[in-house]
């Protein structure tokens, strides 16, 4: 599986090279790891229990699994983050449209700030 | 599938962070926290802890008892601290085990760091379920026909991790020498454990 793997292609040793996980890299993208880090950092604040969580990833999946896609259009992480916002729905901490009005708002920033 | 917005950021990049910008403006999370989070499953987790608890129970049959009776008891011996409720299932020449979710992506991070992602994927959770003689010889494992394969679905209860055999001509070799060979792919039973190439 390693002659596959994109993440071949960059430095494997000294300063610029990613964190591996046995010549893996852990995320594929800068969103997939803070996603990761903010789903975790609020289950270790105690703000919900996991398996509430997991039953929702594995309806998301579910869900993906049972409609007609791409098999190269499947993102782990995308599954994740529809779970989480449903998750985070049911919690009330946000209204239904809120994370797409700033999600815009960040879409119409100017070029250059973007980051 | 993926959309695009025309400055080049993908969809869901910017709807994580608008999640994350209104989590934080609530005070629901703290960006130092989630910074921490994140190199500690990037840096500090990873299969190593279970690469030791391997080696240890090549060389130690009493430790390769307990390991197999009680995972998390056993792997503390070696000052590791298992989050998860582990159980550790062994390889002989007459069974291979294969690590499977396949309802999502449960996986015991504390022993093996975070999954890869094609653990994650749907191909290995269906197909591996469906058959695994197939998908092992495909990652490199080829099994003889009188070699019989379980598979074993982890959840969120229960979380597998393979004792993978010790390889033939080893037997010379420290616990220091044999745990770099074991990577995470034979704890999780799609690879089996080698001796580098004598250079």
């Amino acid at each position: 599986m390693a002659d596959q793997n994109p993440a071949d292609v960059l430095d494997t040793e000294g300063p610029a090279a990613p964190p591996r996980s046995n010549g893996e890299l852990v995320f594929e993208e800068p969103w997939e790891s803070r996603l990761f880090g903010i789903t975790m950092a609020m289950h270790e604040a105690g703000m919900f229990d996991w398996e509430e969580f997991r039953q929702l990833l594995i309806d998301e999946i579910r869900i993906w699994d049972g409609a007609d896609h791409a098999e190269e259009d499947w993102s782990y992480y995308e599954r994740w983050a529809a779970a989480f916002e449903r998750l985070l729905a049911h919690k009330g901490f946000f209204q239904a449209d809120e994370i797409q009005i700033r999600a815009d708002s960040f879409a119409a920033r100017p070029h250059g700030h973007d980051h | 599938m993926k959309t695009i917005h025309e400055h080049g950021t993908p969809e869901i990049s910017l709807r994580v962070e608008a999640l994350e910008s209104l989590l934080e403006e609530r005070g629901l999370i703290n960006p130092v926290a989630v910074d921490r989070v994140i190199q500690h499953f990037e840096q500090d987790v990873g299969p190593l802890n279970g690469a030791k608890a391997v080696a240890r129970a090549w060389i130690d049959p009493d430790f390769k008892s307990r390991l197999l009776q009680d995972a998390a008891a056993a792997i503390s011996e070696l000052g590791i601290t298992v989050g998860d409720n582990v159980q550790v299932i062994e390889n002989t020449p007459k069974e291979h085990n294969v690590v499977v979710c396949s309802l999502c992506s449960c996986y015991p991070w504390s022993v093996l760091g975070l999954p890869p992602t094609w653990y994650k994927s749907p191909a290995y959770r269906a197909r591996v379920v469906r058959e695994p003689r197939k998908v092992l010889a495909e990652m490199g494992v080829d099994l003889a026909d009188d070699v019989t394969i379980r598979v074993w679905d982890s959840s969120a209860e229960i979380r597998y991790m393979i004792l993978p055999q010790r390889p033939a001509g080893s037997e010379s070799l420290s616990e220091e020498e044999l745990i770099p060979l074991i990577m995470r792919d034979a704890m999780i039973g799609v690879a089996n454990v080698t001796l580098p190439d004598k250079g």
